[in-house]
């Protein structure tokens, strides 16, 4: 699709530039959507639930970084080595109450149903998601609320032939790049990551193998916590504005984009969050974003009625 | 023996449903033709049809549906199309007139009688319903869900954005092909988005004037006839052979295929006949309500809806209709009239009605940790939520619990 753009741009304005800042956007937009599908698909890969809350746990993680920035006192005056430390210090408190609230949900609202039909465990988790919706709504109420830009977020960094990259969009791909590389090196080499992917596989096997399958599924939910807080602080200072019902669009969006890349597949969720942002930027600029909400649930049921196992093919549940 | 016993057991069940029908018609003598009591009782009705009808698709094919409220969006707006003067450029500015009488019969725009607009209502959301289910019928259970939800949504956001849609030049284009359709006029939109189609044409039933919006009695009534139609087709749904294919579908897909149940068939038959049963409720809330308006048809809506079914039982008819009434008057009565005060008699800065989803969600967690087969429970769900050997050996009163309930 966006080579159809580029074609259709080289025509109409001779430039590329449209469509560039189209991607650019669109990647900056998608790495914050591929922290939170992370979430997704790990829960998906190890237990077959889709944990509906996921999107609310970044939803309170983008508020908790806001009340952090309160808490440390930082605002635009703040000197700039004090301000990253500032940042590090909230990504650690955002972090870690997401990833606590996502590990309190597993454990009270679907740890008693692991037994129970599968319809069980998703009407909770469709509970807390509006539990925390409303958590979110009495806490800074219904509508947009504006984050401190500590960054500049709409600042350019550079400019190249006319597209232009600024510092958020700067911030949301380097901040996301090492979160990505260190859980995929996690998985792939850490020994409980060697758990995770043993529990995603056969649950009963790995449990024979001496393998604590409830503290595995538990760290499951940790660390996508984790990933979502991080993900609701990078879309706090990227975004500038947070309100209660952004954790259900991402959920969806995020979700949309595990799915894209084959649920249970980290590199798949990455790719489907890029992907997806892309698309979003496109229908924003061309079509309108009123529209866009439509455009993003129609590719959502086409992927899972046309490719129910995502563009990379094979549901890889190595992942986890 | 056991003929006997059931015949027994029918007499049992008939007598306090006999007792709910006449206490549910003596209700509005006992109040005021126009008190919030009996507006709150009518749409409390309105819901037990929607709740039925999420109850075919939810509690007795098992399939999760997240986005019934485009089936109420599609009934209402079906009403707020045949049904107001939202048309105004139809037929030259003169308007379309089938069997209707007092005001609307000279007004501009396509006003049809309420039981033509239920029938089409019906056949609309019978074909949405099975047009949203023909995507699902491959896909896992926690994938329709989510591909239900996203139908939902989009039909939600294109009722919000539908005053961009002109359809009035592709309905010029047409009226060659179907002469007997009435020109639009270019202007024609297909919503009016969130400022609504207002007003919309009262209930108009022969012999009978038409219903106003201060005698509230003639709409509980309605209301009540619709609930028992949907009620007896429910039950006797239930109780066919298509019921027993539900069922068995919900219970194991596998078993029922090799069985000879025709998949494709029984589901669709399950997501058009609660679907129709949401057209229903949605055709009379758009009259009823007199505003067909996009931000009714939120995602929000179709978690109400299932929180009764969740909260009266899955698959369990009498159960969704407690859990309706119940929900519905804690969402219009108790929350807003009786303790929208609580969290400010205890310090607390926020109205209750802010938070009502919040009790919605709450509903939902607590019934499915510590109740999972609702209030009145169905007998096979209740085996099936508390993974217990359904037939035989449950029926032999043994209560083993299987290791393995879900074996996929």
């Amino acid at each position: 699709m966006p080579v159809a753009f580029a074609i259709h741009d080289i025509t109409a304005d001779g430039s590329l530039t449209r469509i560039g800042n189209n991607l650019v956007d669109g990647v900056s937009n998608g790495a914050i959507w591929a922290l939170v599908a992370l979430g997704y698909t790990m829960v998906y890969g190890i237990i077959e639930l889709i944990n509906f809350a996921h999107g609310e746990v970044f939803m309170i993680g983008s508020f908790i970084a806001f009340a952090a920035f309160g808490w440390l006192g930082l605002d635009l005056a703040t000197a700039l080595p004090l301000l990253i430390l500032g940042l590090l210090l909230t990504l650690l408190i955002s972090a870690i109450a997401s990833g606590a609230l996502n590990t309190m949900i597993e454990r009270v609202g679907y740890r008693p149903l692991r037994d129970s039909p599968k319809l069980a465990p998703l009407i909770t988790a469709v509970g807390f998601s509006f539990i925390l919706q409303n958590v979110g709504l009495l806490w800074l109420g219904g509508s947009q609320v504006s984050v401190p830009d500590l960054i500049g977020s709409q600042e350019t960094l550079f400019e190249v032939g006319g597209v232009e990259v600024t510092k958020g969009d700067a911030l949301a791909v380097l901040a996301t790049t090492p979160l990505v590389l260190a859980l995929v090196f996690f998985i792939d080499r850490a020994r409980m990551g060697k758990a995770m992917r043993a529990t995603a596989q056969d649950p009963d096997a790995a449990r024979l193998m001496g393998v604590d399958v409830d503290r595995t599924i538990s760290l499951t939910f940790l660390i996508g916590g984790l990933l979502a807080g991080a993900a609701g602080l990078i879309y706090a200072l990227y975004q500038t504005t947070i309100w209660f019902h952004q954790g259900f669009e991402a959920g969806l969006i995020a979700f949309t984009a595990a799915v894209m890349g084959g649920i249970g597949n980290l590199r798949g969720a990455v790719i489907g969050g890029l992907l997806i942002g892309c698309i979003q930027q496109i229908s924003d600029n061309r079509i309108g974003p009123e529209w866009t909400p439509v455009i993003v649930f129609a590719f959502l049921v086409l992927i899972m009625v046309v490719r129910p196992r995502g563009l990379l093919g094979e549901e890889t549940r190595q992942a986890g | 023996m056991s003929a006997a016993l059931d015949r027994v057991r029918d007499i049992d069940q008939r007598v306090p449903v006999a007792a709910a029908i006449l206490f549910a018609v003596l209700l509005p003598f006992f109040f005021d033709g126009g008190s919030p009591f009996i507006d709150d009782a009518i749409l409390a009705l309105a819901y037990v049809v929607m709740a039925l009808g999420l109850n075919v698709i939810v509690g007795f094919a098992g399939l999760l549906d997240l986005g019934y409220v485009a089936f109420f969006a599609i009934g209402a707006y079906t009403m707020g199309w045949l049904g107001s003067t939202f048309f105004s450029s139809a037929n030259d500015g003169d308007g379309v007139h089938v069997l209707v009488t007092g005001t609307a019969a000279s007004l501009p725009g396509i006003h049809i009688n309420f039981v033509l607009v239920l029938v089409a209502a019906v056949i609309m959301t019978t074909i949405a319903g099975i047009i949203i289910g023909l995507p699902t019928l491959r896909l896992r259970g926690d994938y329709i869900a989510i591909v239900t939800l996203a139908f939902g949504e989009i039909i939600g956001q294109v009722a919000a954005n539908g005053d961009q849609l002109k359809i009035g030049p592709i309905w010029d284009r047409t009226v060659g092909w179907l002469p007997l359709v009435p020109t639009l006029g270019d202007e024609a939109t297909l919503t009016r988005g969130k400022a609504g189609i207002s007003p919309v044409d009262k209930i108009d039933l022969p012999f009978t004037e038409p219903f106003t919006s201060l005698a509230l009695r003639p709409w509980y009534f309605a209301a009540l006839v619709l609930v028992l139609l949907v009620l007896f087709v429910n039950i006797r749904l239930r109780d066919s052979r298509l019921g027993r294919a539900w069922v068995a579908l919900r219970e194991d897909e596998v078993a029922a295929i090799s069985m000879g149940i025709p998949t494709v068939k029984t589901k669709l038959m399950a997501y058009g006949a609660g679907a129709a049963f949401g057209g229903i409720a949605g055709a009379f809330l758009g009259s009823y309500l007199n505003t067909v308006n996009a931000s009714q048809f939120e995602f929000t809506f179709s978690i109400f809806i299932l929180a009764m079914v969740i909260l009266g039982g899955l698959g369990s008819v009498w159960g969704v209709v407690i859990g309706a009434i119940l929900l519905s008057y804690v969402n219009n009565w108790l929350i807003p009239d009786v303790l929208n005060g609580l969290p400010a008699q205890l310090g607390l800065d926020f109205d209750l009605t802010q938070v009502s989803f919040a009790i919605f969600g709450f509903i939902l967690v607590i019934v499915m940790v510590l109740r999972p087969e609702g209030l009145i429970p169905e007998k096979t769900r209740k085996q099936e939520m508390h993974g217990v050997g359904t037939g035989e050996t449950a029926g032999a009163g043994s209560d083993v619990e299987l290791e393995l309930g879900d074996v996929k």
